[in-house]
């Protein structure tokens, strides 16, 4: 069963590589003409949501038979979260299709749902069984419909993406704030696709470097590298003679680890957007323009609105409201001030501000697409950072 | 009271003061060369729009802006951020000082975080009063807006003025060879899409989900029962939180209770993950630990009769029993008993043999409750130990004096005074847990360990929170709110007859416009009707296509 759910989760994936290509097509290829003889657009936008849906039945196959699998729903550890979360996102947009029939949405979410659950595949995969406070349906309806709404969420944020490339002038000549930005955005991109790629190549290797250090109480202790030492523990030295020792060594009080990890994504990031710079020779947002030519801003806009305002009642039931009743059962309070409901106020907070905003017409477009995008960083951050780093109640690792 | 100079429009409607377009017919009563007209709530005169005299106007103007509020949600955001950035005092270590903990753990960074309060911030005053003001501005934005929107939403006519047609954002006429039939086909179209239609004179306006105007002001209202729920909680008697720690077989009085309710831990029960279990087998590789699978208390309830004092005995009544799980709760009379931790293998009892230490013959035993100990134990035959002093948890002082951390046994050790009828002076000895130590140095008679006894303990958390139910409500009104103005968008499409035959369209969403717009694209295939212009994306097409005009026209002159 388990090994079935992974194989779906894998035909999912290349369904919706699939459809990302359809997409494409549907805005580059040629146009066909209707039955009176106009050019109306062709089909091929209706063939990649097709198969966007056909993926997406496929994602939920996995979803249930590793349910039965491991005997609770999967989204109890980092894997299984950020995996359904790519998910969700792909539920968004079949939604949200459904009303704005946008292809270049579909062009560019079905990569980063796919970006997604790429990013998921770098942590551990097997079922863990569930520790006491985490056995309840409330849990599973509370993770479940949060993730609905976050996977909403993002889709404004895909949108606010493809407005900004559309209408920002990323020519050489530019160079203000939101050219930076908007590069910065495709650099990130570019940095989780290399480094999930790098993690995964690594791994497959086998690669692994132990170290006995010492910690920053003074005590020995060991760790495992997974990808090369450039940063080593404080005084440590391999375990084994064949694995790789460290470049440089780290003072006791740095988590050089976790240091490691982010020089790597960093650094492959770089290498990766370097090249795809020196490929096309022009910024990555300026490179995509000619594919938005023919996309309405208003419509952009508007479709990144409707995404939060479909998304943001759900979020706050699932991330709010059902985490509150979970809380009272399982913590015997509704609310404790923990880091990751912190997080969940925050992004409650900040889409309501983004709502109110919205209210005057100044924030319209290019302002909204921006917020759009904060937005979904903050999710990301919740999702990552207050996870792994401020571990709190919730810490899945 | 609201003063009484009022509008009078040309139409016969008296409107109230401030109005901006007037209530029944739209006719623009200000701002006659604005282009398109600003329709947020109906150009109704709103309080704070209308005066600015007296402080009270001052105060609800500044609470009834949406930026104020935007700005409140906005530092209410980035303060709750900032206690995220170290643990709060509730997460440090119970016995700790948080002055120095934080400083420790977290350096210099810590210690400003402790002197600003930070280490406390939920419950800081302001804190509480952003989310005052947040309360506040709720609500009198809220009042500010409902009540006019309302009245205008009620009174509006069919038959709107020209002005008010010619500047909706989506505006068009058409000239249709049949308007009869026009019309007809128009209404009937709208009406399968379930427009409402109302008609008079001819014209006709079709207007839907008009209730998802009212989202908002739900939405508020409930935040606003929510918020008051909240505060409910410092009223005394509203709430109750209280831990407990209950032995294997031990009764113990329910905290915060009075004395009412009592609670018997018939078996602490744990339960671990089968290593075995071919689900899990692989992620329980990976680490050595094992992992529990459910912790329980088998617990049995007692109600105190009725009449007896408090602190005397009375008869317990068993009135339920449960075995209380972690996500399970014992729940009875608005308390609710819940299962959060444990500890297992607690000591509870320690034997000890008074031996002689020439012979080896042991002289007797004693038992020692360590939540009890008695000052003296008899022997047979005249021999006799007393309890000189007694350390649950022991260890050296700075000093090098004994003493105790805390009053439960995770580290007991004895200071005995032993008599006897062949001892002229009682000896001392000092007993821990691998150390057994004459006091005085040559002692005839010693205290041998003999036996342990263990017992698992169980902590519970009694908690009573009369805040849910407004919680609950708030909550659900919330809820129903948010949806009702997310899920639907009020649509209004005004379709008027001209003098030369021609039909006006003019169109009017709160939000979501492209869906409006294909309603009157699917109005224009199925009838003579044609779409109407997008009177703002006109202007900003106009403007992107100067702009690009300029770079275009400046790049060749370069
Ligand atoms: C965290 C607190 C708040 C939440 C969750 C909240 C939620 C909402 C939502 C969901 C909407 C509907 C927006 C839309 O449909 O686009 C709304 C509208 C509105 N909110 Fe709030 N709000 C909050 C605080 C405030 C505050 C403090 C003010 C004070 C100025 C305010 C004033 C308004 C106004 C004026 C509207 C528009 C009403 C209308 O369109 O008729 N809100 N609010």
């Amino acid at each position: 069963m388990a090994a079935l759910s992974e194989t779906l989760l894998l035909i999912a994936f290349f369904s919706y590589f699939a459809s990302t290509i359809l997409f494409a097509v549907s805005l580059t290829g040629k146009k066909w003409r209707n039955k009176e003889g106009d050019m109306s657009g062709n089909r091929w936008g209706t063939f990649g949501y097709t198969v966007a849906i056909i993926g997406f039945l496929f994602a939920m196959g996995y979803f249930f038979t590793r349910w039965a699998a491991a005997g609770h729903p999967p989204v109890s550890n980092m894997f299984e979260y950020t995996a359904f979360l790519g998910i969700t996102l792909t539920l968004g947009f079949i939604v949200i299709y459904a009303i704005y029939k946008s292809n270049v949405l579909g062009l560019f979410t079905m990569p980063i749902a796919m970006l997604i659950i790429a990013y998921a595949s770098i942590f551990p995969r097997e079922v863990e069984p569930l520790i006491p406070a985490l056995q309840s349906y409330w849990l599973h309806i509370h993770v479940i419909t949060t993730a609905i709404g976050q996977g909403i969420l993002a889709v404004s944020f895909v949108a606010g993406l493809v407005y900004l490339i559309r209408v920002i002038d990323t020519s050489k000549e530019q160079k203000n704030k939101q050219t930076f930005f908007l590069e910065f955005i495709m650099y990130c991109l570019a940095s989780v696709l290399a480094f999930v790629v790098v993690s995964n190549a690594f791994n497959l290797a086998g690669f692994e470097s132990e170290f006995n250090y010492v910690n920053e109480l003074g005590e020995e202790a060991e760790i495992t590298y997974n990808l090369p030492p450039v940063f080593g523990p404080h005084e440590g030295e391999v375990a084994d003679e064949n694995q790789m020792d460290a470049l440089i060594t780290m003072p006791d009080w740095v988590e050089s680890e976790d240091l490691n990890t982010v020089f790597w994504s960093l650094a492959s990031g770089l290498v990766l957007y370097g090249l795809l710079r020196l490929i096309f020779r022009k910024r990555l947002s300026y490179a995509l323009k000619p594919v938005l030519k023919g996309v309405s801003p208003d419509k952009a806009d508007e479709v990144s609105y409707r995404a939060i305002a479909i998304g943001f009642p759900i979020f706050t039931l699932g991330g709010l409201i059902f985490a509150m009743i979970w809380a009272q059962i399982a913590w015997t309070r509704f609310w404790g001030w923990d880091p990751k409901e912190v997080w969940a106020l925050i992004t409650f907070l900040f889409y309501a501000a983004y709502l109110h905003l919205r209210l005057s017409r100044g924030w319209h477009g290019a302002p909204s697409a921006w917020l759009a995008v904060i937005g979904f960083a903050i999710i990301m951050f919740n999702l990552i950072f207050v996870n792994l780093v401020i571990a709190g109640l919730h810490s899945y690792a | 009271m609201l003063s009484m100079s009022k509008v009078s429009c040309e139409c016969g409607h008296i409107n109230p003061e401030g109005t901006e377009i007037c209530e029944s017919c739209g006719k623009p009563l200000q701002h006659e060369n604005k282009q398109v007209l600003n329709m947020r709530y109906e150009g109704v005169a709103r309080r704070s729009q209308t005066y600015n005299k007296s402080i009270v106007d001052k105060i609800w103007n500044f609470f009834s802006s949406v930026k104020v509020g935007v700005w409140i949600i906005v530092l209410t955001l980035l303060a709750s951020s900032l206690g995220t950035i170290f643990p709060q005092e509730l997460f440090i270590p119970p016995n700790v000082d948080p002055a120095a903990h934080y400083a420790q753990e977290y350096g210099v960074a810590g210690k400003v975080y402790y002197t600003l309060g930070f280490h406390n911030l939920y419950g800081s005053w302001w804190y509480m009063g952003l989310i005052a003001a947040l309360g506040t501005s709720l609500i009198i934005a809220s009042i500010d807006r409902v009540v006019p929107l309302y009245r205008a939403l009620k009174t509006q006519r069919v038959t709107r003025h020209t002005g008010f047609m010619k500047r909706q954002r989506l505006y068009g006429t058409s000239q249709p060879e049949n308007v009869d039939e026009t019309m007809a086909e128009a209404k009937e179209l709208l009406k399968s899409k379930r427009y409402n239609i109302r008609e008079e004179n001819g014209n006709l306006v079709a207007e839907k989900n008009r209730f998802s105007r009212w989202g908002p002001y739900v939405n508020h209202l409930g935040l606003i029962i929510f918020l008051l729920g909240a505060m409910l909680r410092f009223f005394p008697g509203m709430y109750v939180d209280e831990n407990v720690w209950v032995r294997d077989g031990e009764t113990v009085v329910l905290p915060g209770t009075d004395g009412e309710y009592y609670l018997e831990n018939e078996e602490f029960v744990l339960e671990l993950y089968d290593e075995e279990d071919e689900r899990f087998v692989e992620s329980m590789a990976r680490t050595s630990d094992p992992v529990v699978e459910t912790f329980q208390t088998n617990a049995v309830l007692y109600e105190r009769e009725q009449g007896d004092t408090i602190g005397v005995d009375g008869e317990l009544t068993r009135i339920d029993e449960h075995p209380i799980e972690v996500n399970d709760p014992l729940t009875f009379d608005n308390f609710s008993v819940y299962q959060v931790d444990y500890k297992l293998n607690e000591f509870s009892d320690m034997s000890f043999e008074l031996t002689n230490r020439e012979t080896d013959e042991a002289v007797g035993q004693i038992d020692i409750d360590l939540f009890d100990p008695e000052d003296t134990y008899e022997l047979d035959d005249g021999y006799a130990v007393d309890i000189h002093s007694y350390f649950p948890d022991f260890f050296f002082t700075d000093d090098g004096d004994p003493s105790t951390r805390s009053s439960v046994p995770d580290n007991p050790a004895f200071i005995f005074e032993m008599s006897g009828p062949d001892l002229e002076e009682p000896e001392i000895s000092f007993v821990g847990i691998q150390q057994n130590m004459d006091v005085n140095g040559d002692n005839q008679y010693g205290m041998n360990f003999a036996d342990l006894d263990t017992n698992h303990v169980t902590a519970l958390t009694v908690r009573k929170d009369l805040t849910l139910p407004f919680l609950i409500v708030g909550g659900s009104i919330f809820m129903i709110g948010l949806i009702q103005g997310s899920y639907w968008a009020h649509r209004r499409i005004w379709l008027q007859r001209g003098e030369d035959g021609s039909v006006h369209l003019a169109g009017h969403t709160n939000k979501n416009w492209q869906s409006l717009k294909r309603d009157f694209e699917a109005l224009s295939n199925q009838t003579e009707l044609q779409v109407p212009a997008d009177q703002i994306e006109e202007k900003e097409k106009k403007e992107e296509a100067e702009k690009e005009n300029e770079t275009s026209s400046r790049n060749e002159k370069e």
